[in-house]
């Protein structure tokens, strides 16, 4: 599945918080975005999930143009995201969360649920078991059957990201997956993200733990004050002197 | 005495049904439907005059489900687009419509006059004991029935959906799943028990007008709700039971009250559901059976 963000432009208010944008993720894609704080980040995933409606510029995905669609219908199509503040269903199971996500299951219908109580039943099992490996993965079991809002950050960190896995995605976009999330497991959670890549699904990763991301993508872009600053391997990027600038804050030469 | 507790009993028993509309709605869903007597009148009135034009009672019920029902889409279309509080007051505004209609559209309800003589659900019976606990028996089931099937819905994958719609509608759209869908079914079904609630309350109390439809009875289902506990269908039961206790409670209340008018006595028992409330959320925000927060 390929991604072309083209011109991108959203401005709140008189603020450009997006400024002409673009970017390709080629099929099987693993990428990382880097930059500082209100760089425009989340805002970029805003737009491409549907969340946000772009003043200017287009969203495409396998050469089709996403922008009429809305956030659910994008996420039909395969692509996915998870939210930087965790917007977990803070009155649900963590278990429940998880299954929430999975896709096109009959008992989400009134007349399945009452006409096919025993394929809804055998479905429910499944998901369960599906759920519980991430759940696993994740190392979440023993809060499994807590309601997800008492969790801790970097608890709540991790059901976003099982529910994007949960979900069947095509294409995941993380926003801080790693953030209050410990060291061993961001180590596992990036080995998983290049498995699954391996597998064909496209990440594309805003990251402020730049150890962290430069070992797991392969290419990562630097976005400042709403435009694209670098695009290349990690190394090439983190040496790049305009982004070292953008980093360190520096006065505009 | 029995007569008296067998009329509390059916009233409650309706209170219970349209609770569990609300439960559905608000409790499961997080929809703030303030305009649920508007569903109720309309069953009521749907029931009542097909049943006086000689159609079949069971016949009428599903019809005062289904004109219930087919209500609550046009709003549901219109206002689930619109923010939480925006929906709050269209519903409340789609009550008092109701209520308006019915009073202005007088070739069909008769308007301010009101449908006298409305055939009970038993007209063969005469009126009595036997009469009266069959019609119990009916509305009882009706209210197990209800609640049996709440308690699939909410324990199903599409309880799931609805409980995290509740919680946050942009983690669920994000996932690939449309609240509007979800939103709309839990809006006609909720209405469609309203409906039904409506039907029950015509045929026993055999006479409907406009002013048996103002906003105080959204607001009883909804003390109903907070009172026996939001998201659980159990609390439904409990919390009409409360409030048909305590609404009678308070009819005796004026014999300890001398020199109160008839219209003094209704304010003063307004006031005194209105602090039973505030009580409630101050020392059992719960409800009596607990909430979905668990
Ligand atoms: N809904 C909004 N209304 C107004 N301004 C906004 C809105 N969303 C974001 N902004 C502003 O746009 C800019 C970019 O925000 P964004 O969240 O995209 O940055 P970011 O790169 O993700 O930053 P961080 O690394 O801190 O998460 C910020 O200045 C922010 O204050
Ligand atoms: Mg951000």
């Amino acid at each position: 599945m390929t991604l072309a963000i083209r011109d991108i432009a959203v401005a709140f208010g008189g603020f450009k918080a997006l400024d002409g944008i673009s970017l390709e993720m080629p099929e099987q894609g693993l990428v990382g975005i880097i930059g500082p704080n209100g760089a425009g980040k989340s805002t970029l995933f805003s737009v491409i999930s549907g969340f946000i409606a772009a003043d200017a510029g287009s969203v495409a995905l396998d050469g089709r143009a996403l922008d009429r669609l809305g956030p659910a219908a994008r996420a039909r199509r395969g692509l996915v995201r998870t939210f930087q503040v965790p917007r977990e269903f803070a009155h649900l199971t963590v278990r429940d969360n998880l299954m929430a996500a999975a896709p096109g299951q009959s008992g989400e219908h009134l007349l399945g649920l009452f006409l096919r109580p025993g394929r809804v039943r055998a479905e429910e099992s499944r998901l369960r078991d599906a759920a519980q490996e991430t759940i696993d993965f994740l190392r979440l079991g023993p809060v499994a059957d807590q309601q997800a809002g008492r969790l801790s950050g970097g608890q709540k960190k991790l059901v976003e990201l099982g529910r994007a896995l949960m979900a069947k995605p095509r294409m995941i976009l993380l926003d801080e997956p790693f953030a209050g999330v410990n060291a061993v497991l961001v180590e596992e959670i990036a080995a998983r993200i290049t498995e699954l890549n391996a597998r064909g699904i496209g990440f594309l990763i805003i990251e402020h733990d730049l150890q962290a991301l430069s070992r797991l993508v392969p290419r990562m872009a630097v976005m400042d004050r709403g435009r694209l600053l670098a695009d290349g391997t990690p190394a090439a990027v983190l040496a790049d002197a305009r982004v070292r600038e953008a980093y360190l804050g520096g006065v505009a030469a | 005495m029995t007569a008296y507790l067998l009329a509390i009993g059916i009233m409650a028993a309706i209170y219970v049904l349209l609770t569990l509309g609300l439960t559905l709605q608000y409790g499961l869903t997080g929809l703030v439907n303030f305009g649920h007597v508007g569903f109720f009148a309309i069953g009521a009135y749907a029931s009542a005059l097909l049943s006086l034009q000689g159609v079949p009672l069971p016949l009428t019920f599903l019809a005062a489900a289904l004109a219930a029902a087919i209500a609550a889409w046009p709003i549901g279309l219109v206002a689930l687009r619109l923010r939480e509080d925006y929906f709050a007051v269209v519903t409340l505004g789609f009550g008092e419509t109701v209520r308006l209609a019915i009073t202005s559209e007088g070739w069909l309800t008769n308007g301010v006059q009101g449908i006298p003589g409305i055939p009970r659900l038993f007209s063969a019976m005469p009126v009595g004991l036997p009469e009266a606990l069959a019609t119990f028996a009916v509305i009882a089931l009706a209210c197990t029935v209800a609640a049996l099937m709440l308690r699939r819905i909410a324990a199903s994958p599409f309880g799931r959906v609805i409980g995290a719609i509740r919680d946050n509608e942009d983690a669920l759209k994000a996932l690939g799943k449309d609240p509007a869908r979800f939103k709309l079914q839990v809006m006609m079904l909720g209405s469609a028990l309203a409906g039904i609630a409506g039907a029950f309350y015509g045929h026993y109390i055999t006479y409907l007008s406009p002013d048996q439809f103002i906003p105080l009875v959204t607001f009883y289902a909804w003390m109903a709700m907070i009172m026996g506990g939001v998201g659980r269908v159990s609390g439904a039961v409990v919390g009409a039971a409360l409030l048909m206790a305590f609404l009678e409670g308070t009819r005796f209340l004026r014999d300890f009250i001398p020199g109160v008018s008839e219209v003094e006595m209704a304010s003063v028992r307004l006031g005194a559901v209105g602090l039973a409330l505030v009580l409630f959320t101050l020392f059992r925000p719960q409800g009596l059976m607990g909430d979905y927060r668990k």
